[in-house]
């Protein structure tokens, strides 16, 4: 007997449908992110205002007007200044920063020896990458070939003079390279340095504790362009006639030197914060005081104090141009040096450069940033506040 | 405190170099295989890097020609930039061994600091420079009466002007600035009617604004700026070295000698030309100064003449186009002037 079945039962969920129109979609992000409320939309038309006003300028003047290539000053100067541009034109002379380009990366180094450069920049990053990648495994071989053996190898590689590399002296160095290399000597001397500065200073031997913070308030109390200065006027005035110490040697030292004691206060702020009991646990575990420090102390410590570190390298790196004292040119003085070379002066000239050195101080300063947020979040272990 | 400064540091340097001893600055140089100059850290046609990173201008040029006459190669030159307090030091120190950074001779200079000028390669004056769209019809410094002027505070320059208007009986309202850079840009941005600096480097500057042919540089010079090499005290030989290439690259100027004739000049029927060039028997006209008797061929074929090396780097020649004025020889209405080479 077939009766026909008039009940329904549902055997399968009834596909979701989609939300409302005004709940998804572009719309939705919109209403919650732009114009939630009637003040998120004033401000969120007056930024876009703001950007339309102050964007198209920027473009044009960087992208659409500008020179990409050129012999000398022509192509960036109008019709009235002596150059081929109409009257009232306004675009970046990138042919300035192309001509000058090789300048800018390698200073007066030898034309012929830059390949040497160009080495120690690969083994650089050869080496670099995989140490900051920690799924990348052999770290302490990784970390003992870049802080030992490549700066021994870079030196020989850079100034020459041995294994019939030709001598290059350091005052044809420019550029990039001393950016690079200053704040490479001045962040691998200064982190080491900064942590047992720091150390001395809490110890509880008073003649460790004595230097320690002499040393530090003493490097602290004076401005870098002072000890820059006294090194490069004073110093050969009381060196015997004719000697003179290698100026850029001076300025690595200086530099590394007043790294690593900033480096110290921001170490012992994170020394500071770590609780005593972690101090007593590691004793009566019965470790000595160096593996208390390495073990259970400092790896705590440094991890709190990321930003601070980060902080202090990025303005080293900065703080590099300071070198334009002693005479030296890193990357923001051999630009600025040459806004003097009569061939590329035009109106159009010191703001390209200047605009160049800046994207180029950016593009490092922004990848150690980001690189220390990744490391914060990688290492937090549950001490978010 | 500027003043204070320069006393310490060139009392220090007295001190030291006494004791040292200097002399024999050219055994150094011999020895060491180039010349250590000092120049600019960057100066529109005086000394600037050009493409090739390589150093090129006025003054780099009579490193150049100092070197050609020592080594009788131009190129043997190592070029140490040096700022406005450290070129004094670094000459003291013997980092240096002669100062060409456009350096202008004064007593002081000549005297406390112990140093030697050993010429004049290049007359500079301040000058002033005005926006003619902005005050039209003004061609004399004179008609200046109570105009702004930018200026850059803490140079001799800021008490040449006080010293000019005040001496005219003129008012003016001075508009100060720190730095070089600062001051161009509030003059292009119109905040003053007139600038005023070394007439070298109001030429300079115009170059680089946006439009240079409303831009005037009035004719008045109110102040003496002799620019010259400078060499420590106490090695006579050295200073003199450096003191005759000058003279030498003024007088090749004078007889016509130039790069590209230098060679076929030392067959000329000139006596004169051919006894400067050392093709004179058993002459002696390098060897007196402790140098080959053909250094200044060297100096000229390495480098040219003085009139070649001003056009060049800061004449017709260069994107400058400073005209030669005081610096013209003292035949054709100028200054320059070289005492007989014989």
């Amino acid at each position: 007997m077939q009766t026909k079945d008039l009940s329904f039962v549902r055997i399968e969920l009834e596909p979701a449908r989609p939300a409302p129109a005004g709940e998804r979609g572009i719309g939705k992000w919109l209403r919650t992110n732009l114009f939630a409320t009637p003040v998120d939309a004033v401000l969120t038309i007056m930024g876009l205002l703001i950007i339309a006003y102050v964007l198209p300028p920027i473009i044009r003047w960087a992208f659409i007007d500008a020179v990409w290539s050129g012999p000398n000053r022509t192509v960036c100067a109008t019709v009235s200044q002596g150059g081929i541009q109409p009257d009232g034109w306004s675009g970046a002379c990138w042919a300035f920063v192309n001509a000058k380009f090789q300048q800018f990366m390698y200073g007066r180094y030898t034309f012929s020896e830059r390949w040497r450069v160009n080495l120690t920049a690969i083994m650089f990053v050869a080496l670099l990458v995989p140490l900051l990648m920690p799924r990348v495994p052999k770290k302490t071989l990784n970390a003992i070939a870049f802080f030992v053996v490549f700066p021994i190898v870079a030196f020989f590689l850079l100034v020459g003079g041995a294994f019939g590399l030709a001598y290059v002296p350091t005052n044809l160095w420019g550029g990039l390279l001393v950016t690079m290399v200053l704040s490479f000597v001045g962040i691998s001397v200064s982190l080491p340095l900064g942590i047992l500065l720091a150390l001395g200073r809490r110890s509880k031997l008073p003649v460790v504790k004595m230097l320690c913070v002499a040393f530090i308030e003493t490097v602290r109390g004076v401005p870098l362009v002072t000890v820059l200065f006294m090194a490069s006027v004073m110093l050969p005035l009381f060196m015997p006639a004719g000697m003179s110490f290698d100026r850029f040697a001076r300025a690595l030292v200086g530099v590394a030197l007043f790294a690593s004691a900033y480096m110290a206060e921001v170490v012992r702020g994170g020394l500071q914060a770590i609780p005593k009991g972690q101090y007593e646990g590691a004793n009566s575990l019965g470790l000595s005081y160096w593996q208390s420090m390495g073990l259970i102390v400092l790896p705590q410590a440094l991890k709190l104090v990321i930003p601070g570190i980060v902080n202090n390298f990025i303005g080293l790196f900065k703080d590099t141009s300071l070198v334009y004292i002693i005479g030296m040119f890193d990357l923001l003085g051999i630009v600025r040096q040459n806004f003097a070379d009569a061939n590329w002066a035009s109106a159009q000239t010191p703001m390209s450069g200047l605009v160049f050195a800046g994207a180029v101080f950016w593009a490092f300063c922004f990848g150690m940033s980001r690189y220390s947020i990744y490391m914060e979040r990688r290492l937090d272990t549950g001490h978010r506040r | 405190m500027k003043k204070l400064v320069t006393g310490i540091l060139g009392s220090a340097a007295l001190m030291v170099s006494a004791s040292a001893g200097w002399g024999a600055t050219l055994d150094d140089v011999k020895q060491r295989g180039t010349l250590r100059c000092g120049v600019h850290t960057g100066l529109a046609g005086f000394a600037a890097p050009n493409d090739q990173g390589e150093w090129s201008g006025f003054d780099y040029d009579l490193c150049r020609a100092i070197a050609a006459a020592v080594f009788g190669d131009p190129e043997k030159v190592e070029a140490v930039p040096t700022n406005a307090t450290e070129r004094f030091t670094a000459l003291q120190s013997g980092e240096i061994d002669v100062l060409s950074r456009n350096t202008t001779w004064t007593l002081s200079r000549d005297t406390s600091l112990g140093f030697n000028f050993a010429g004049v390669n290049y007359y500079d004056g301040q000058g002033f420079m005005i926006n003619a769209s902005k005050l039209p019809g003004i061609n004399s410094a004179l008609q200046l009466s109570g105009a702004a002027v930018c200026v850059q505070t803490g140079t001799t320059t800021e008490l040449n002007l006080a010293d000019y208007f005040a001496a005219n009986n003129m008012d003016y309202n001075p508009v100060v600035f720190q730095g070089f850079d600062e001051t161009n840009a509030a003059y292009e941005a119109g905040r003053c009617d007139v600038y005023t600096t070394d007439q070298s480097g109001l030429y300079a500057l115009r170059l680089t604004l946006a439009n240079p042919d409303e831009h005037v540089v009035l004719p008045e010079i109110i102040s003496k700026e002799p620019l010259g090499p400078a060499v420590r005290h106490g090695d006579d030989q050295w200073f003199d070295i450096v003191k005759w290439t000058l003279f030498a690259l003024v007088q090749a100027e004078e007889l016509g000698i130039t790069q590209a004739n230098v060679e076929e000049m030392k067959g000329s029927d000139n006596p004169e030309i051919r006894r400067i060039l050392g093709q004179e028997a058993d002459t002696s006209i390098g060897t007196v100064l402790g140098l080959e008797n053909d250094w200044i061929v060297n100096i000229i074929a390495g480098v040219g003449n003085y009139g070649e090396v001003f056009e060049r780097n800061i004449g017709q020649e260069s994107p400058l186009k400073i005209a030669r004025g005081l610096n013209q020889l003292w035949t054709k209405g100028g200054i320059q002037y070289a005492p007989p080479i014989r």
